[in-house]
């Protein structure tokens, strides 16, 4: 079946609150808007205003209503517009839906999905472009995905909700028009949140990414292909718990490798995954990891400008050849 | 007010707010044309409807004094003083626009007026107002600072945070919140218990004032009261404006959520129309008076569009400047 990103993230919203009186969804412009992202649209002719329910402008109140809703019985998802919006409830998930289980000395777990949309590519300035979702992955007791395909965004949502503890979903908005063919068969995308996956085997270099940096990554794969070098592409899919197993088993292999991650580099989820293969995989590497990162800058406007800032196959591609002629 | 009420001032002023308000229409339209053709991206929010609120408010501000203004701002940057070339030149992300291509339509600057900027955070204004206004009083400067917003940041914990700390401290502030009924696809009634925006106000003991954002002169007698307010020391002050977006949210809003007949109801009561309207029925405007400020405003948005449209980008290399400041301390 033809299906697209956003068509495939609503598959499974309305999957999971067909399936389960305790799910809810909330947040802005959810309902009667349609969705900012319109990820929801329909849901609320569906399903009604109480369980498709928009709320205010108020992201640190919804989201820890959100909490509070799960405490008391509820599986509510929440949905943030944009992780930049999400600094406004940070407080909420980090000192709280995060801390709660282990502060509580087990007696309290919050069962929430907060999905929200992250990263940049068009032209909307440095307060709705960023990609923060590494700043959640540092966080002990939050659970962080990102769907980067078909598959995982029809697919993650339900292993999201069963997961006892608060789960992130961050949706790249340069995924959401991501068109293709996915099985009708729930088998082609029932998949767990704990592993990453190997989305192109090859033996030259890894190239390490997650989200939006995906299709970047097999784009740059395929040109590096095309000159006799073959890449592998390793999905993190899940930031928090890394499975750094799967990264390593790959770049033992490839003995090389290149992070891609739309954050910048200072403190960043893509200087974790280098420490990672440095701790595991030191005596194996053949050259020094490299990384494709966001420029240090707040992200501009203007196209240009935007362009340079962010990972681009062809730097992915250039960082991989400069590994491969290097050694 | 109706149109047959006297318009409270002198021929000068008059001529100078419709002026205004053609200015931010024709700017406007031609933003959403060349939106249209791909020169200008990212989020665009249009101002069209609610320009009597910009052009009757922001003059009464002095010139020391200070604005912070939200993602739909370009009315605001333009009656402030932002020269309307370099405000198309930043909406083409050209290095000659008013933040260097940097910013675009959502995050005008002009320091050099006092123009605070565009912030897209909903709510993300109005602490700097706050903050801005105590500065002019440790400073014992006579300033106030000006703070624009939608009803939606009403909603928002900042908005509650910055009443109570302006009101406690008495700061020179003057919020004026522009109540266009929609954020977004949410009416009013469907995100406020107390729809009320003036009793929320109050209640942290802030003055809180009307106006009919749809005709310039109530804007503009109201604000200019609510500013002696705050000029006078008494603390802060609250201003309400009804008003309306004729258009979509932002070029991406299919604008599902609002009925036809409320728009096309609203749209009677456009400010520019209502307002010329009143001024020749007063013998204060004739016919061919207004088609020339008309004339005046499509030959200003044609020289800004051929400026931003033949100013460079920014050259790559410079990516990483105006991050911080060089090398600091
Ligand atoms: C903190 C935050 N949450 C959500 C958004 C997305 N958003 C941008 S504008 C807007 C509606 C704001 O409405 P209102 O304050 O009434 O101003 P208007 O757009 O009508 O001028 C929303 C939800 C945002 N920019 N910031």
């Amino acid at each position: 079946m033809k299906t697209s990103y956003r068509d495939a993230l609503r598959a499974a919203l309305r999957e999971a609150l067909a399936a389960d009186a305790r799910v809810f969804l909330m947040g802005e412009d959810v309902g009667k808007y349609g969705g900012s992202y319109a990820v929801s649209k329909g849901l609320l002719a569906e399903f009604g205003p109480e369980r498709v329910r928009d709320t205010p402008l108020s992201e640190l109140g919804f989201v820890g209503a959100g909490i509070g809703a799960a405490l008391g019985g509820l599986h509510p998802i929440v949905e943030i517009m944009t992780v930049n919006f999400s600094l406004l409830a940070m407080d909420q998930i980090v000192n709280g839906a995060a801390a709660l289980r282990h502060m509580s000395g087990g007696q309290f777990h919050v069962p929430l999905v907060i999905r929200m949309a992250t990263g940049a590519g068009r032209q909307l300035g440095a307060q709705h472009s960023h990609s923060f979702e590494g700043w959640y992955a540092h966080v002990p007791g939050l659970r962080v995905l990102a769907p980067a395909t078909l598959a995982d965004a029809r697919g993650m949502l339900a292993p999201a909700l069963a997961c006892p503890d608060p789960v992130l979903l961050f949706e790249h908005v340069r995924l959401y028009n991501l068109e293709g063919e996915l099985a009708e068969n729930p088998e082609a995308w029932r998949c767990d949140i704990r592993s990453a996956a190997v989305r192109r085997p090859g033996d030259a270099v890894s190239l390490i990414a997650y989200g939006g940096g995906v299709p970047l990554s097999l784009e740059a794969a395929e040109t590096l292909a095309a000159e006799g070098i073959d890449a592998e592409v390793v999905d993190l899919r899940v930031l928090r718990p890394l499975d750094g197993e799967t990264l390593l088993a790959s770049v033992r292999r490839t003995r090389r490798a290149v992070v891609v991650d739309e954050g910048w580099k200072s403190g960043s989820l893509s200087a974790e995954i280098v420490a990672r293969l440095m701790e595991g995989a030191f005596y194996d590497l053949d050259a020094p990891v490299a990384r494709v990162c966001s420029e240090e800058v707040p992200m501009p406007y203007a196209r240009p400008l935007e362009d340079a800032a962010l990972p681009q196959a062809h730097k992915i591609a250039a960082a991989a050849r400069k590994l491969v002629a290097g050694t | 007010m109706t149109a047959v009420d006297p318009v409270p001032f002198d021929k000068a002023l008059a001529i100078g707010l419709l002026s205004d308000m053609l200015r931010i229409r024709r700017l406007e339209e031609a933003a959403a044309e060349w939106y249209g053709a791909g020169k200008i991206r990212g989020y665009l929010h249009l101002y069209i409807g609610q320009e009597a609120v910009a052009a009757g408010a922001v003059r009464c501000l002095s010139r020391e004094d200070d604005i912070v203004a939200t993602y739909r701002e370009h009315g605001h940057a333009l009656v402030r003083g932002v020269p309307m070339k370099a405000i198309m030149a930043e909406m083409f992300g050209k290095a000659a626009g008013c933040s260097r291509g940097r910013g675009g339509s959502m995050h005008l600057f002009d320091a050099a007026i006092r123009f605070f900027g565009g912030n897209a955070i909903v709510g993300g204004g109005l602490p700097l107002a706050v903050g801005l206004g105590l500065s002019a009083r440790m400073l014992e400067e006579s300033r106030i600072s000006a703070c624009f917003f939608g009803e939606g940041a009403v909603a928002e914990g900042a908005f509650h945070e910055s009443m109570n700390l302006a009101a406690l401290w008495r700061l020179p502030v003057l919020f004026c919140c522009e109540n266009n009924l929609y954020a977004m696809g949410t009416a009013l009634e469907r995100s406020e218990s107390q729809t009320d925006l003036c009793a929320k106000a109050e209640s942290y003991k802030v003055t809180a004032l009307r106006a009919d954002g749809m005709d310039v002169a109530s804007v503009h007698e109201v604000t200019r009261d609510a500013l002696a307010r705050v000029r006078s020391g008494a603390g802060p002050c609250f201003v309400e404006y009804r008003t309306y977006r004729f258009r979509a949210h932002s070029m991406f809003d299919p604008d599902l959520y609002r009925d036809r007949d409320e728009v096309e109801a609203w749209k009677k009561r456009g400010p520019i129309h209502t307002f010329s309207a009143r001024l020749k029925a007063e013998g204060l405007l004739s016919e061919a008076e207004f088609l020339a400020l008309d004339a005046k405003a499509m030959a200003e948005v044609s020289e800004a569009v051929a400026f931003a449209e033949a100013a460079p980008f920014e050259a790559v290399e410079d990516l990483a400047r105006d991050v911080v400041a060089g090398e600091g301390p």
